[in-house]
């Protein structure tokens, strides 16, 4: 885990989705190092669902080899992902589901990655998301 | 004893099964999913039977462990990481022998089933495909006889879904709207096993 800048990606039903929350997490991430972020949304084709090519493409590109931080939506996209750990050698080692709100937990992830924080310094910001209550 | 060809054969005959049921499966679907399980899973065949095609593993693990992947990467729905999982599953505690009792074939499977239920974390009763795979493991047995059982076993538990409430996927949202109708999942895991059976003439 020496050196580096843990890479996000992003997985949602929908490229759009996906995308966006991207490119929000990215622009309230602000100054500092820039954490590599990659959004791996829908099909290949742009339908909705999951493509385990899109999110092994997605991880390969943001590893900077210290560790990638894999935030999903719902459904398929959480078991592809689960599947794709579970194969051993589709995702760069260090690949880690992280248990978040999606769009909450990314905003976490990439600004906490973004100021040089670890692997496990990440994930615990993006988990952190679920217990900020907003009523 | 059961060889290559017999997976094989299996899987061909699970496409082509769910090539003649996708229609019947995406109306299981539109009552209580978003309606693209038979397509999902049409894809997600069609890629398994062309890789059979044009890779023939030469062993039972090889076959399962190669379509299971394809499942994984091809389908874009939860149906693939966990159709893919159960096949990848079994054909790894299958490991590279070139034939396969029914027995060892059993036993592998059940890990298979275990594995998918890890995978969702969903129990028999939930309204998934657990409600059919879980009886059809119950069923199998030392024998190829068994896989007629099995078949049987997967039909009964898939028509038992009905008067189920959902409890895992999207259909869990409906809460009582989810009850009066065939989990789509239970559907197509029953063609597995009924293709299974028909493997063995």
């Amino acid at each position: 885990m020496a050196g580096g800048t843990v890479g996000i990606v992003l997985v949602s039903h929908s490229r759009e989705v996906a995308d966006s929350a991207a490119a929000l997490a990215v622009a309230l991430a602000g100054a500092g190092p820039d954490a590599p972020v990659a959004a791996a949304g829908g099909t290949p084709d742009g339908g909705l669902g999951t493509s385990s090519e899109l999110i092994a493409g997605a991880a390969a590109a943001v590893d900077r080899g210290a560790g990638v931080a894999v935030l999903v939506d719902l459904g398929s996209a959480v078991l592809t992902v689960k599947a794709l750990l579970a194969e051993g050698d589709e995702l760069p080692p260090d690949t880690r589901l992280v248990d978040a709100p999606f769009l909450e937990g990314a905003i976490a992830a990439v600004v906490t990655a973004s100021a040089g924080g670890g692997l496990d310094a990440v994930e615990a910001a993006a988990s952190e998301a679920y217990g900020y209550r907003k009523a | 004893m059961l060889d290559a060809e017999f997976f094989r054969r299996w899987l061909t005959g699970t496409a082509a099964l769910v090539d003649r049921e996708a229609a019947r499966l995406t109306e299981l679907d539109s009552a209580i999913g978003d309606a693209d399980h038979g397509s999902n899973l049409q894809r997600g065949f069609t890629a398994v039977t062309e890789a059979l095609a044009k890779d023939a593993p030469e062993t039972p693990g090889a076959v399962l462990v190669l379509a299971g992947g394809q499942l994984i990467s091809k389908v874009g729905g939860a149906s693939g990481p966990l159709y893919g999982t159960l096949l990848r599953r079994t054909g790894k505690e299958l490991g590279d022998a070139a034939e396969v009792t029914p027995g060892q074939f059993a036993a592998a499977f059940a890990a298979g089933v275990a594995a998918v239920a890890g995978l969702g974390g969903a129990k028999a009763g939930d309204k998934t495909m657990l409600d059919a795979l879980e009886p059809a493991v119950a069923a199998l047995g030392a024998d190829t006889d068994t896989f007629a059982a099995a078949r049987d076993a997967a039909g009964q538990g898939a028509r038992d879904t009905v008067p189920l409430l959902a409890r895992k996927g999207r259909a869990s949202y409906l809460g009582e709207r989810s009850i009066g109708h065939e989990d789509p999942g239970a559907a197509s895991s029953a063609l597995l096993l009924a293709a299974l059976a028909e493997a063995v003439a």
